[in-house]
């Protein structure tokens, strides 16, 4: 569902039913950056003018495309350098992961049409979770209980989260905005007549995530950007510019590392933002397709990412580089959604082919393959207590594994 | 004579010379923009893989009997798993 590259593939979408958006979305991979070129002019004095101002910014192109060249270069010399040793030969004296016994507990069944993204509470029980045909529904884990139900005026809803104070709830997708809705107790509460409009971008919103306390959303879209919003006023505190294609997902860094957020984008780049100034701090371009999702190990010193080439990645940022890939030949299928367990040993990832792989983040080999879903699997997150983990599917149907 | 030559010459900027001045100028700011952050992107510390590496696999040693799910919990323990039928003591 993500990114569309081949034509291949998107012949495939457009059979599977993929809305018209989605494939257009696809052929604007990147902006039309046409080289300037200089044409003199005979005419007379201002044409003239013109034609030699066109004729230095020509010059000074010039100059400034061989030092992003030559910049660039240094950038992968620097980079090789450090590249002594690969993740998997440090990691070969660690003992094997013992088969894990992981199989599905509950099934959650309610939503009526693809459900495309799912979050847990900070209390280790509720998850919400948002699907095709606009419905957001809050459900207890335990009890199977389902506890709110919103229904967004817009379809796909392609992006949820859960407040850290378990209060709201914020969702968006095609509408282009990221609304958020405070959680009442009531249960004859109309949840739609208190929503707010937090979020508005000038296309489909992918990804939001509230960053360490209700009051602030962080929000990816369609549009290339990521930007930081005061939920109480609805004020563009912060935009991110960067990439130069959708950006697909985005994660905050654990709160001990610091004010930084990572991003993932049809552009193949996964980079990394600084929250407070804006600026791009770090950008990795290893992927062979759109980038799915990305997600922090839980030092927030390394991150992963999910592709539509069928690969797992995962980049050091202190290293600045890949350090493991985690693909296999019999995996054709993109991955859509990753991961990690409480100590970062782990690395759950959800695919296309309706599997769940769990990898063994050090050594890079897969550990076992968990089957269940019968359709895409959209969204995989580990609970906050690291206990479990839930899968969110294509199926219409949500999947919590312990 | 001077009014012809003008009016071609406008016709000519409207046409030509306009667009080719703004996008020249325009790929200059995209051009030192991409160059500033490329000078940014390289003036970073960077730590070796071996020494990066060591640090993720200590973290996952050290956290590794607290992790629900490598390790795995009885049937007790876990929320998730079947629920027994509660008993008053």
């Amino acid at each position: 569902m993500r990114g569309v590259t081949s034509a291949r593939q998107q012949h495939q979408l457009a059979e599977a039913g993929e809305p018209w958006w989605r494939q257009r979305e696809s052929e604007r991979k990147r902006p039309n950056t046409r080289t300037s070129s200089t044409i003199p002019s005979p005419l007379c004095a201002s044409s003239l003018k013109m034609a030699c101002q066109a004729l230095q910014s020509g010059e000074s192109l010039a100059t400034l495309k061989n030092e992003s060249d030559s910049l660039k270069k240094k950038l992968e010399e620097e980079r090789a350098k450090l590249h002594d040793v690969e993740l998997n030969q440090v990691a070969e004296k660690v003992e094997l992961v013992s088969a894990l016994s992981i199989r599905t507990r509950r099934v959650l069944k309610g939503h009526g049409n693809k459900v495309l993204c799912m979050d847990w509470c900070k209390d280790k029980r509720r998850l919400v979770s948002s699907s095709q045909d606009g419905k957001v529904i809050v459900w207890d884990g335990y009890t199977l209980n389902k506890e709110h139900a919103v229904t967004m005026p817009c379809t796909w809803v392609m992006a949820c989260a859960y407040a850290p104070s378990g209060c709201a709830v914020a969702c968006g997708g095609l509408d282009n905005k990221c609304s958020v809705y405070p959680l009442s107790l009531d249960k004859n509460e109309n949840l739609a007549a208190k929503k707010k409009s937090v979020a508005m971008h000038t296309n489909y919103l992918s990804g939001c995530s509230f960053t360490n306390s209700d009051m602030q959303l962080l929000t990816s879209s369609g549009d290339g950007t990521c930007a930081l919003w005061d939920v109480e006023s609805g004020q563009l505190l912060q935009s991110f510019h960067g990439h130069t294609a959708d950006v697909l997902s985005l994660n905050l860094a654990p709160s001990e590392t610091g004010n930084t957020f990572v991003s993932g984008g049809c552009d193949k780049k996964a980079n990394v933002w600084d929250m407070r100034s804006g600026q791009n701090v770090q950008s990795f371009e290893t992927h062979d397709s759109d980038i799915n999702c990305v997600k922090y190990y839980p030092t927030g010193d390394a991150f992963a990412s999910a592709s539509d080439d069928g690969t797992c990645r995962l980049y050091d940022l202190r290293a600045d580089r890949e350090v493991a890939v985690y693909q296999k030949d019999s995996i054709i299928f993109g991955a859509s959604s990753v991961d990690f367990s409480l100590s970062g040993r782990l690395l759950f990832a959800g695919y296309n082919d309706y599997t769940i792989n769990v990898w063994d983040v050090l050594k890079g080999n897969r550990i076992s393959v968990l089957f269940g879903h019968e359709n895409r699997v959209s969204c995989v997150k580990v609970s906050p207590d690291g206990t479990s983990f839930a899968s969110a599917s294509w199926d219409t149907s949500l999947r919590i594994w312990a | 004579m001077q009014i012809l030559k003008e009016c071609i010459l406008y016709l000519l900027k409207k046409s030509l010379y306009l667009p080719v001045t703004m996008s020249s100028s325009s790929n200059l700011v995209a051009m030192k923009k991409i160059v500033q952050q490329l000078r940014f992107e390289a003036s970073i510390n960077r730590v070796k893989v071996s020494q990066a590496a060591a640090d993720l696999q200590q973290f996952c040693m050290q956290n590794a009997m607290q992790d629900p799910l490598l390790t795995g919990v009885s049937s007790s323990t876990n929320p998730f798993r079947p629920q027994k039928v509660c008993s008053f003591l």
